[in-house]
């Protein structure tokens, strides 16, 4: 008997013959949606499971039995978990993340404020953080297990294994309290002066810069040696291209995969992990808004939140394998 | 100038001297008769306020679900905040404690304390340009106490049964009799605001000293000065910014490089090295707010007094201030009552640590093995380090205390008011009275240590209709005593609130109202240079 599905798939399998990576991406994509539903569904979940509810640790010492009936009553908090979950599902396929339990302003209004502030140092550290760390990777390669290679390594090393709090307040106690040259607290707000906002980011992106550099000059370094030892590295050698040549030619693009597999995910915990430094700092980005919501179970928030950090990592990562995909021929046609 | 003179030169600074009290004391500690009075003007003349400038607060306690509505606010920033913009009926006076007009001129009650008749100021005027009327205050009351209320004021008015407008009065009846409705009214949510707020509660639209310019929650808040203020003797500055800063590093780290005026909460364990930067003022007030370990009346094995005695007996008090405040609080008596509070019962003998008495009562109480007590660092920073330490002293007793960390999450639902062992914080309130009905009373809902004694509430009762201040400070007495020597409440220290401020401000008021000058900081506050 003739599978009914047999026509889909063969037409499945010509459009990956002729268009591989177009298919790639719409399958990834769709198996995305998937994930932030499941998601979704986990985080909702979680806030029902945390104990108390909203009414209850919005008004805290101060609730009193009708306050806390009137606070679910208006926000129908009274009502099943199920009802509630596909009424808040059926706005978000709608493009309508709802209104904030505790401000009562509109989601989406405030992430967008939020969201630009996090976009904005994540962009600035990792525009200094991967150049550099790839950079330095390659240099440590070129003197490897000579000086630089050492300094390089204990210095970055070090900047790791210091909690990137504590960095914070080194750079804070240095550059804000003794020399006075630096701006801090960092808070930026709506129509601060360009120069004064680029200031302010200064020391929060110093200490992200840190915080990631090690990790992904380290894999930069330990990639590019395992291709060294290959053979075409040798026949590189051997027809006599210089050493940083060969690394930048022939060494780099099959290294490639491993490293940005690190940067994407060094990139997605610049935007999603970095409350802690956002504390420090006092800078309004996305973490600490989305640990307010979570003190006070403020559902709409959190699951906005949990939603865009999911979507991050799963963009990046999806970034991260077809740059590996297109970089490596191999990989484009599995068997 | 020696230390103890310059310290009476900042008293007079901030009014809390007068000039014979100032010279009095600066010669006894060594100045001659004229270099006191010369240096009385010079700190007399110091006070005289300064118009202008721009002040920035580094504060803690602000979070990215705050509103501006004043019937939802719950955090230590809307707290200082709102009393930047808006007033309430009644003001606590800064050191006495009692109730002072605001925008109530003056106030009657009735023979038993039932029927109040509040005068409402005229000529005010709110930020919109409108005048504050009479049905303002009723529509704002009414906000806060109507059946639809989410305000965190409900519980403070329960006993409201009717707000009306009498010839241009307010006329609140009570239930029943209350000697203290006007400190009622001082509480920061019952902000009066045009129409009650009803159309547009979070406007911040009212008659305070700074308007709101902007405000952007968990991040900051920005005013400017109300040019028609109604008073004159705050606001001084041209603007104020209020920057949420939840961590205390952060907030020394701003203090101390001069890029905020004010910081709150100093954690008291890195106080001595926030004093070692030159610019740095700190600002301790003796506070009504409490750390406590708390015994269920009625579960075994605390439903035994003897027990109770001889966990309270087994409490090394001094120690804990020192260890636990780094200094920056008082002992506690085993009532929730401290002497910043009207007719605070005196010549109530302070309760020690005595291994040998708490081991009597242990001995009596017929109790076998150890007892069980839960903490979490939530109940109040470093409850876990204070139950070792009560966990060491009872042990000298012969007391075994077996101590389980509970998580910080959800401890205010599942361990606080429900196991019958537990650290926790009180933070005061503005009368004897609301403290005892909030967790003393048998019906009360945070009854935390389950105390039902039927004499108890009816002194209680009695106590707040009593107009006659000194019987009615005889019946506190009576009920310190109660719950001191039958509850379940082991009170070991009241903590002072620890803030600080750069040396070119003044007039910071030790308010002992609540924490921030009672969350007056801002208008208060001035710039010298």
């Amino acid at each position: 008997m003739a599978n009914p599905l047999a026509g889909v798939y063969a037409a499945r399998h010509r459009l990956k013959e002729s268009h591989p990576l177009t298919v790639l991406i719409v399958e990834r994509l769709g198996l995305s949606l998937l994930l932030l539903w499941a998601v979704s569904v986990l985080i909702f979940a979680g806030i029902e499971a945390l104990p108390g509810d909203f009414a209850q640790t919005y008004l805290g010492q101060s609730a009193t039995p009708q306050s806390i009936a009137n606070i679910r009553a208006d926000l129908g908090l009274d009502r099943p978990i199920t009802t509630r979950y596909f009424e808040w599902l059926g706005g978000v396929v709608q493009g309508d993340f709802g209104n904030s339990w505790a401000s009562g302003a509109p989601v989406t209004e405030q992430i967008t404020k939020r969201l630009g502030n996090s976009l904005f140092l994540a962009f600035f550290a990792a525009a200094i953080s991967v150049p550099l760390a790839v950079g330095l990777g390659m240099v440590a390669v070129h003197y490897r297990n000579r000086i630089p290679d050492r300094v390089i390594n204990i210095l970055s090393l070090a900047a790791i294994s210091l909690p990137e709090f504590f960095i914070g307040y080194l750079l804070i106690v240095f550059f804000a309290v003794q020399l006075g040259v630096a701006t801090f607290p960092s808070t930026v707000y709506d129509g601060m002066p360009w120069s004064e906002r680029m200031a302010a980011i200064a020391l929060p992106t110093a200490t992200l810069v840190m915080v990631v550099l090690a990790h992904m000059m380290r894999m930069t370094r330990a990639a590019i040696i395992s291709v060294m030892s290959s053979a075409y590295m040798e026949t590189a050698e051997l027809k006599g291209l210089g050493a940083f040549k060969a690394i930048v030619k022939h060494a780099a693009p099959n290294a490639i995969a491993p490293i940005v597999n690190v940067v994407a995910l060094n990139l997605a915990y610049l935007v999603v992990g970095v409350v802690v430094v956002e504390v420090v700092f006092v800078y309004p980005g996305m973490g600490q808004y989305m640990v307010d919501a979570v003190t006070v179970r403020d559902m709409p928030v959190v699951q906005a939140c949990g939603l865009i950090f999911a979507a991050v990592y799963i963009l990046l990562n999806m970034v991260a394998d077809l740059v590996a995909i297109i970089a490596n021929p191999r990989l484009r046609h599995p068997r | 100038m020696t230390d103890p003179i310059k310290y009476f030169a900042s008293r007079v600074s901030a009014h809390e001297m007068n000039r014979r009290e100032f010279i009095g004391r600066s010669m006894a500690a060594g100045l001659t008769l004229a270099a006191a009075t010369s240096l009385y003007g010079k700190s007399a003349m110091a006070q005289e306020p300064k118009r202008g400038g721009h002040l920035k607060l580094g504060l803690q306690g602000g979070s990215s679900t705050d509103v501006i509505d004043p019937a939802k606010s719950s955090s230590q920033f809307t707290f200082a905040m709102n009393r930047n913009w808006g007033d309430t009926l009644v003001e606590s006076h800064p050191t006495s404690g009692l109730a002072v007009p605001a925008l109530a001129e003056s106030w009657e009650p009735n023979a038993d304390a039932s029927v109040w008749t509040f005068k409402i100021r005229k000529g005010v005027e709110f930020h919109n340009g409108s005048e504050l009327t009479i049905d303002d205050v009723i529509k704002t009351l009414n906000r806060h106490t109507d059946e639809k209320s989410e305000s965190g004021a409900l519980g403070v008015l329960g006993s409201i049964k009717g707000i009306e407008n009498k010839g241009g009065d307010l006329v609140i009846t009570l239930s029943e009799g209350n000697a203290d409705l006007p400190l009622l009214l001082s509480d920061y949510h019952l902000v009066i605001q045009p129409d009650g707020g009803y159309d547009d509660p979070s406007s911040g639209i009212g008659t305070g000293p700074f308007k709101v310019d902007n405000f952007e929650a968990g991040v900051r808040a920005t005013f400017v000065k109300n040019e028609n203020d109604w008073r004159s003797d705050r606001g001084y500055v041209d603007s104020v910014e209020m920057i949420v800063m939840n961590d205390a590093t952060a907030r020394m780290a701003a203090l101390s490089s001069g890029q905020v005026h004010f910081i709150n909460r100093v954690d008291p364990k890195t106080v001595s090295l926030l004093k070692r930067a030159p610019n740095v003022d700190i600002q301790t007030t003796s506070g009504r707010g409490h750390y406590v370990f708390i015994m269920h009346c009625n579960t075994a094995p605390f439903d035994n007094n003897d027990l109770r005695l001889a966990l309270k007996h087994a409490m090394d008090r001094e120690t804990m201030v020192e260890k636990i405040l780094g200094g920056y609080g008082k002992v506690g008596n085993d009532f929730p009552i401290n002497e910043t509070y009207a007719l605070f019962p005196e010549g109530i003998e302070q309760r020690s640590y005595d291994p040998d008495k708490a081991a009597f009562h242990f001995k009596k109480s017929g109790h076998d093995g150890s007892v069980l007590l839960r903490t979490s660092d939530v109940a109040f920073p470093g409850a876990v380090d204070a139950a070792v330490l009560y966990q060491e002293s009872a042990k000298k007793a012969g007391i075994d205390i077996e101590i389980k960390r509970e998580p910080g999450d959800g401890y205010w639902s599942n361990v606080w008011n429900v196991q019958p062992f537990s650290t926790s914080y009180w933070g005061g309130r503005p009368t004897q009275d609301q403290m005892y009905s909030t967790a003393y009373l048998s019906s009360a809902d945070w009854n935390d240590t389950r105390f039902f004694n039927t004499d108890f509430d009816k002194v209680l009762l009695e106590a707040r209709a009593e107009l006659d201040q000194n019987k009615r400070k005889e019946m506190y007495h009576d009920m310190a005593l109660m719950v001191r020597d039958t509850g379940g409440l082991i009170l070991p220290m009241f903590n002072d609130f620890v803030n600080a401020t750069t040396t070119n401000v003044s007039g910071f008021v030790q308010d002992i109202g609540n924490d921030m000058s009672n969350g007056y900081v801002a208008t208060r506050l001035w710039l010298n240079s």
